[in-house]
């Protein structure tokens, strides 16, 4: 099948999806500046014109909000935010607005918008440009929330959300721009709140989010020849949350490891824990592990971010830790 | 700052608008009117329990605007748009269910008094958040500039709301963008409990849309033709694709921030000022003029008080008697299902 990077498979979702539709359009930061977004909007104003690919002025709460209006107003708008953290400016919008909408208005008004919030850390950027606060926005009803991991569900799920009737955040995460993967040509979606095994197996059950699923994936490897051998879900939306493909792992695991590039406290992976928890109490052989960032902001030196996003290594020391032991 | 109204009585220049316009103007303000009163009462009586913003003395912005829009318009409100949504057409009926909690309600009793909606008229929900659909406002214009449509949308909002920088930011937006977009101040010199000289240097809103780009005027918010004529001129300029308008709208809101009392009890303003300002009610200078100019006579007056009323005492009847929503749909509408 053919091969394309994650970045290029986000740029041709919002291609067939400009194309298949005259109500989508496209709007946020620099989306024609000589970067395109890391390339993700390359070429799209010449082929689509100003009217559906348009950059704007930063004011990130008033431009979500008009996104939203357009939404009301019988558009798919697709907004996005070069990075998360400019995007806090817009929760008033998103939270008190866009969330409520719905259901405040007894089901008459509904909001087909994609909000597009990109994690983009690393480089010493520090601490106002390096967040991933997507668990803020799950603790809101009204919210669908999706973060893929791979080039086929950058595609599929952006597809996915666009042609939601509902808002849908799109997280993703600019270490995963240079992946490769397989994406078929043509229009697909990829089911939203539904998680994906990506490698199977017996020793323990690895949930991951976004990038992170690409570092277990790397860890299964070097585990693999120590014959530990860890199953790796996907987790793909975390609102909703597919705890059942979750629990089905864990009955047969007995063993469970978060990989939540996040805060811990109030993260996706305490949710996980405490629903695992609560249904599966009996079953687990050892305590849910959960790996998220520190209790503390990113720092911008490279001596000490090194020790802030949880990496390849840290997985295999803790996974080794909780099966290799028990193994032997 | 001077908060008292102007000392000249206003002219209403009728030229150009018959007569069952000029009626028609009345009527919407009294349905206003005897609605806010009914639901001032009934809040007073602990039966209301949604707490209720009242347009009393407000009443011709809301007539004068709406009166000069389409069917297909949008337009945008705020906490205090009972006045907005009967305007543009809004069922009585629905929105007093609403407030009364009622599953029959605009809003099917999710809402309340701060969240109506009545998309077959153009309103697609008012936010209760200052300056929250000042942006969504603006986007519904943007989406009928991407659709080359001529609907226009309008916002509605007081004067507190350029305090609020997502009000500058639509504002910079809609003037760089031309979007078919009617802004609507209602500046009645006061925020919740806060006159705008305690909020502003000057008082100088029009002043700010003008300096983001925006052809702006200020007018008496309290003469409704006056509301009507520059409406009109506005939308007009919109429709022919000039960009958006900003009209302020000088007024006075007669009841405090919330509920039916005046405040004058806990001193947030003084006795003058509001009685200043009662003698410049919209509503009786503006049937003065219509009864003096013979375009009304005394009978014509009376019937349309008397008819409002019937509507007044069926919505309440329809809304006491309407059901409760029902725990069983609790969850429902978080999602739009399939």
């Amino acid at each position: 099948m053919r091969v394309l990077k994650y970045a290029d498979a986000i740029r041709e979702a919002q291609y067939l999806a400009l194309k298949k539709d005259k109500a989508v359009f496209i709007m946020g930061q620099g989306v024609d500046n000589p970067w395109c977004v890391g390339s993700t909007t390359k070429d799209l104003l010449s082929t689509f014109g100003a009217k559906r690919i348009r950059d704007v002025p930063i004011s990130e709460n008033a431009m979500t909000g008009a996104a939203i209006g357009a939404a009301m107003a019988g558009m798919r708008p697709l907004v996005f935010h070069p990075r998360m953290d400019f995007m806090y400016l817009a929760m008033d919008q998103i939270c008190n607005h866009c969330a409520n909408w719905h259901y405040m208005f007894n089901g008459q008004i509904n909001i087909p918008i994609t909000i597009r919030g990109i994690i983009n850390r690393g480089n010493e950027q520090a601490a106002q440009h390096s967040q991933s606060p997507y668990s803020m926005y799950a603790h809101v009803p009204g919210l669908k929330i999706v973060m893929p991991a791979t080039p086929y569900d950058a595609k599929g799920l952006l597809l996915a959300g666009i042609f939601d009737d509902n808002p849908v955040l799109y997280i993703d995460d600019r270490w995963l721009y240079d992946i490769h993967g397989e994406v078929p040509e043509g229009f697909y979606t990829t089911p939203i709140g539904k998680g994906n095994i990506i490698k199977k197996g017996s020793d323990l059950t690895v949930v991951a989010i976004s990038y992170l699923v690409q570092e277990a994936l790397l860890a299964a490897e070097e585990l693999q020849k120590t014959n530990i051998n860890i199953e790796i879900i996907d987790l793909r939306s975390i609102k909703p949350l597919d705890i059942t493909i979750i629990m089905n792992s864990v009955k047969k695991t007995k063993r469970l490891l978060i990989l939540d590039p996040a805060w811990p406290m109030c993260s996706i992976a305490s949710e996980i824990s405490s629903q695992i928890y609560d249904k599966l109490y009996t079953v687990l052989k050892k305590p849910i592990i959960r790996i998220n960032l520190p209790e503390c902001h990113a720092p911008a030196s490279t001596s000490l971010e090194k020790y802030y996003y949880p990496n390849k290594a840290l997985l295999i020391k803790s996974i080794t830790k909780i099966v290799a032991k028990e193994k032997n | 700052m001077n908060k008292m109204p102007p000392n000249k009585f206003p002219v209403f220049d009728r030229t150009g608008v018959d007569s069952k316009t000029l009626k028609g103007f009345l009527i919407a303000m009294i349905r206003i009117r005897e609605f806010e009163k009914l639901i001032a009462k009934h809040v007073e009586e602990n039966k209301i329990i949604t707490p209720c913003h009242l347009y009393i003395g407000q009443e011709a912005i809301a007539t004068g605007v709406c009166k000069s829009l389409r069917k297909d318009d949008y337009v945008f409100g705020t906490h205090r748009s009972h006045g907005h949504y009967l305007a543009k057409g809004g069922s009585l009926k629905k929105a007093m269910a609403e407030i009364f909690g009622r599953s029959t309600g605009c809003s099917g009793g999710r809402g309340g008094s701060m969240h109506l909606c009545a998309p077959e008229v153009g309103i697609l929900g008012t936010s209760s958040i200052v300056a929250g659909s000042v942006p969504i406002g603006i986007g519904a214009g943007l989406a009928e500039s991407i659709k080359e449509t001529d609907r226009i949308s309008t916002i509605f909002h007081g004067d507190g709301v350029p305090e609020e920088g997502s009000w500058n930011e639509s504002l910079n937006f809609a003037g760089i963008n031309k979007l078919p977009v009617l802004f609507v101040c209602e500046n009645n010199f006061y925020c919740t409990h806060l006159p705008i000289e305690a909020r502003r240097i000057k008082n100088n809103i029009a002043e700010l849309a003008s300096a983001h780009g925006i052809p702006s005027v200020t007018i008496d918010g309290n003469n409704v033709l006056e509301v009507y004529r520059t409406s009109q001129q506005t939308v007009t300029k919109i429709r022919r694709g000039e960009g958006p308008q900003f009209i302020e709208c000088k007024t006075y809101r007669w009841l405090g921030h919330v509920g039916p009392k005046d405040n004058l009890e806990v001193g947030l303003r003084c006795r003058e000022e509001l009685d200043a300002w009662k003698t410049r009610c919209p509503i009786k200078m503006y049937e003065e003029f219509l009864l003096g100019n013979k375009i009304i006579s005394q009978e014509e007056k009376e019937s349309i008080h008397s008819l409002i009323q019937c509507e007044i005492d069926d919505a309440l009847h329809f809304s006491l008697s309407s059901p409760y929503p029902l725990k069983l749909d609790l969850l429902k509408h978080v999602h739009k299902e399939r």
